[in-house]
């Protein structure tokens, strides 16, 4: 039986890829108007997450300053950040480390 | 009675949301969206940065802010106008649907973001009421706000 000659891999380049791919989290920040109650019910609202981590979501934006309230590809993020920001609340996305 | 010892806006029996707000609150609440669209109109005010903030942490992101901007501050403009205007139309209803108090307390929040932002309100600094008319409708417009999510997601108490 033949040994199967060794073959070279070429190891793709994955770099631009992966940076493409690598998730983007939306955070909420803390805001000195908005309601906690007003932040727990768009957060539970829009994420259709339970009360209990809705709130406590908000109490690590109240608290920590900020929360990473979602994450996905660019256009989720996008879309998500839009919809926090329709409801006012202060909102950016960033590349996951 | 002051309004801060009654609910102006409560659930009913029927899963409507009771507005119990005097004729001057009402005319109060229809005449604000009015001035918060000839803002919007213009876009120049700086109190209005609360309600259009970036979409990007950080200031890398610059081109995709600039396009995202493009695509999505038409909408976001369009969606608090619309809030606003429902808040208009409906300052004189003696109930609301659950999706007419969203878009109250969307509006409420508009509004007090901008005036929020003119006060300089800051986490440690409550605004007092008493300071001014406009600390007044800050503080009255949070409180109705506080109402209307206690009836929308609360227990419900306060009853007919």
């Amino acid at each position: 039986m033949p040994t199967a000659a060794p073959v070279e891999v070429h190891e793709p380049d994955l770099t631009g890829v992966v940076a493409a791919d690598r998730p983007w989290k939306v955070i909420v920040w803390n805001d000195p108007i908005n309601l906690m109650s007003y932040v727990t019910f768009v957060i539970q609202k829009l994420f259709g997450y339970s009360r209990e981590k809705a709130h406590k979501l908000m109490m690590d934006v109240h608290t920590k300053g900020k929360a990473v309230v979602s994450s996905g590809p660019r256009e989720k993020a996008e879309l998500d950040v839009f919809r926090l920001h329709e409801h006012g609340l202060w909102a950016t996305m960033e590349h996951d480390e | 009675m002051s309004i801060f010892d009654r609910r102006p806006l409560r659930r009913g029996r029927q899963g409507q949301f009771v507005v119990g707000l005097g004729a001057d609150e009402r005319a109060l609440l229809a005449s604000l969206p009015g001035q918060m669209r000839e803002l919007l109109a213009d876009r120049g005010d700086p109190s209005l940065r609360r309600l259009f903030p970036p979409a990007y942490s950080s200031p890398d992101d610059w081109e995709r802010e600039e396009e995202y901007a493009r695509l999505m501050a038409d909408d976001l403009l369009g969606r608090h106008r619309e809030a606003l205007d429902l808040l208009e139309s409906t300052a004189q209803a003696e109930e609301l649907s659950a999706e007419q108090l969203e878009g109250w307390l969307r509006a409420l929040n508009s509004i007090r973001l901008l005036l929020g932002t003119r006060l300089g309100v800051t986490e440690d600094d409550e605004p007092d009421p008493s300071t001014s008319p406009l600390h007044g409708l800050y503080y009255f417009l949070g409180y109705l706000q506080e109402c209307g999510l206690d009836a929308l997601v609360g227990t419900g108490a306060g009853g007919e």
